[in-house]
């Protein structure tokens, strides 16, 4: 895991700032992912999380700071599925190949299929899926151009137990088998803990702590805590959040 | 942009019950404001009392004797009658709300004319109009109705009095035989044949007889009263009918009624069809939460919008012609300026796709777009079809200015202008102003999209 981490960055973000008038979304944020590795963007409601995926996806002009990568260079899964429920599955990702010029159009969405375990729902309409299909689609959507790093924002909040473990498990292979980098943003610190590689913990904008899950705990004073959603709620207090 | 436009036309497809409501809803409207301009308003209920006994009917003027029925039956072509016998009765009608009205011919009217007609003096005729105020539109309705029948009916007699009084003057001057009562067929020497045996008389007379003066002066009296009761005639001619009218259109074209129904009635269709497809299509994007997927470097924001005008206006404008088609077969309006049509009606449905996105853009979602769609469209047809003279003239300066900044105006004076066959230049430069500033509305708006 450390091998990962101390990779050459695959993505890299330097200070990132994002105002709407007077009020401060996103103050001087910097890190860096290296490839195949997970990462968890952690912090309270209006912490910045969106704003910063958005903005990582080029979605998202920022006010100041710089992204290294194109946005055509990264995946983008938005929270709710930006799908067509009126398409198929496969039109559906037929339609993003093309309008992401992907040259072989039907062995990549095929490929896709497969890849998501989509295969046997193909020709179903997605408003016939269940809500951890359609995130499903969502994902094969965002990875269509077989991007380095891949987005997700919040993507397992709308799906219940068993789909976020298969979600998870899709996730995980994508970076440890296919090399991707994934970040993403999440309410549920114990997701974070479990399949994090590292943590970025945001609050009002501000990144507060970067690391893994242990080095939190650590942060917290409390190195032997089982209670890591504590912890992490005891570290957001003391530093007035 | 042709993938999006293949995906939305394969979303449509996928929507029969929409895409049926679509195409019915503003056809079933078009149709109904069409039929309801270009038809009158209804015959209006009114009771009829016609106490004149029917062997009276008839109305003496010299030689000629009138049917004062013909000029009722002239009103029953106007209005719905109720007969009924009494003017008890009739009254009861429009108090009871059956009858929005009552005219009533009293028994003695006939007498009453014939007085007035024969100069033996007397009341003039009268006849009695009842009226329920309970609708101004049909009150006002029926009055004119029996306003102008009646003065139809003065016209009538105004003219076969002068026709009598022509053929009076006519005797006069010219002499002949008339036929009068009691007194039977009676010989009228004529002033042109008095005047020609005084002369024969005078020329008999030697110069300096006594009785010369006297009769030149009888000659000279004859002849002048010749001449000029001759020019009588067209004065009393133009008593009976005093002006003429000289009907000059100072603004707009000489279109029909039935043709105005029919432009009215395309062009709502085109109306609400363009704005609910471009309204509707561009808020599915930020409904299926795929809008800022596909701006995020998949389409232009300027692209998606263009692509969502040319669906909605193709759609709309291949609807609407269909629609011009049929309703130029039904009422045989001529096939020349086809390409005219097509044009007006491409410019006006590009427009209006115009303001359909911008009404999209500020919206969130399908519904509120749609809702958004119809509150607009409504009132804008409506102004735009309230006349001049209608309102005050501030109130329609005022109109004037909001339907000119809205596409249903310009887009019916082009169709207007198709069909007719005058310029449509200046309602096409006015829609293509429009569709640039709603465009950029629209696309101010998806500024506001992430």
């Amino acid at each position: 895991m450390a091998s990962r981490i101390d990779a050459p960055a695959a993505l890299r973000a330097e200070a990132l700032s994002k105002a709407y008038g007077s009020r401060r979304a996103l103050r001087d944020v910097s890190f860096s992912a290296a490839p195949g590795e997970l990462v968890a963007i952690i912090g309270p409601n209006g912490a910045g999380k969106t704003t910063l995926l958005q903005i990582l996806a080029g979605a998202l002009e920022p006010t100041a700071g710089l992204v290294s990568l194109d946005r055509h260079e990264v995946g983008w899964v938005p929270q709710q599925a930006a799908v067509y429920s009126k398409l198929s599955v496969r039109e559906n990702l037929q339609l993003f190949a093309r309008l992401e010029k992907v040259k072989d159009v039907d062995g990549t969405v095929e490929r896709m299929l497969a890849q998501t375990g989509l295969g046997d729902r193909a020709d179903d309409p997605v408003a016939r899926l269940s809500g951890g299909n359609r995130q499903r689609v969502n994902i094969a959507v965002g990875l269509l151009g077989d991007p380095p790093v891949l987005l997700l924002d919040e993507p397992s909040s709308s799906l219940d137990p068993r789909q976020r473990e298969r979600l998870w498990a899709f996730v995980t292979e994508l970076a440890t088998q296919a090399g991707t980098t994934v970040v993403y943003s999440t309410h549920n610190v114990a997701e974070a803990e479990r399949y994090a590689d590292r943590l970025l913990v945001l609050a009002d904008g501000e990144l507060l702590f970067t690391g893994t899950p242990a080095d939190l705990e650590r942060a917290t004073g409390e190195h032997d805590a089982h209670d890591f959603e504590g912890a992490f709620v005891r570290f957001l207090h003391d530093r007035g959040h | 942009m042709r993938w999006l436009l293949l995906k939305d036309l394969q979303i449509l497809r996928r929507s029969p019950l929409l895409v049926t409501l679509l195409v019915l809803y503003p056809l079933v409207v078009a149709l109904l404001v069409g039929a309801a301009l270009s038809s009158g308003p209804s015959k209006p209920k009114v009771a009829f009392a016609n106490l004149v006994p029917p062997e009276q009917a008839k109305i003496d003027v010299g030689e000629e004797s009138l049917d004062a029925t013909r000029y009722a039956s002239e009103l029953f072509k106007r209005v719905d009658p109720i007969r009924v016998d009494s003017r008890e009765e009739a009254i009861a009608k429009v108090e009871s709300g059956e009858a929005l009205g009552a005219l009533v011919i009293p028994a003695d009217v006939i007498g009453r004319l014939q007085g007035t007609l024969g100069l033996g003096g007397g009341d003039p005729p009268t006849v009695e109009v009842y009226y329920n105020a309970e609708n101004p539109l049909k009150r006002r309705y029926v009055e004119a109705t029996i306003d102008a029948t009646l003065a139809d009916a003065n016209k009538a007699l105004a003219d076969e009095i002068f026709k009598e009084s022509a053929r009076y003057l006519n005797l006069i001057v010219a002499g002949g035989s008339i036929d009068l009562p009691v007194v039977g067929q009676v010989d009228i020497l004529g002033l042109r044949n008095a005047q020609r045996i005084i002369e024969a008389a005078l020329a008999g007379l030697p110069e300096g007889a006594p009785s010369r003066p006297a009769l030149e002066q009888v000659a000279r009296f004859a002849r002048l009263a010749d001449e000029n009761l001759d020019v009588s005639k067209p004065i009393l001619a133009s008593i009976a009918t005093p002006v003429d009218v000289k009907e000059t259109a100072i603004a707009g074209t000489d279109t029909s009624l039935d043709v105005f129904g029919v432009e009215v009635a395309v062009v709502i269709s085109l109306m609400f069809v363009t704005l609910l497809l471009a309204a509707g299509m561009l808020a599915l994007e930020r409904e299926e939460h795929a809008f800022g997927r596909l701006v995020r470097g998949l389409v232009s924001r300027t692209g998606l919008l263009a692509e969502k005008i040319g669906l909605a206006g193709l759609c709309a404008w291949a609807l609407a012609a269909v629609m011009l088609a049929v309703l130029a077969a039904v009422l045989d309006l001529g096939w020349s300026r086809t390409p005219v049509w097509l044009v007006a009606l491409a410019f006006a449905a590009v427009a209006f796709a115009a303001l359909g996105v911008a009404i999209g853009g500020l919206t969130r979602e399908i519904r509120a777009a749609s809702l958004l769609a119809f509150m607009l469209a409504l009132p804008i047809a409506a102004l735009a079809l309230i006349p001049s003279g209608a309102v005050g003239g501030t109130l329609y300066d005022a109109i004037r200015i909001v339907s000119a900044v809205f596409p249903f105006k310009p887009a019916l004076d082009a169709l207007d202008a198709a069909l007719s066959g005058t310029s449509i230049l200046t309602p096409l430069i006015h829609l293509a102003a429009l569709t640039l500033a709603f465009g950029a509305i629209a696309r101010l708006a998806l500024k506001r999209f992430t």
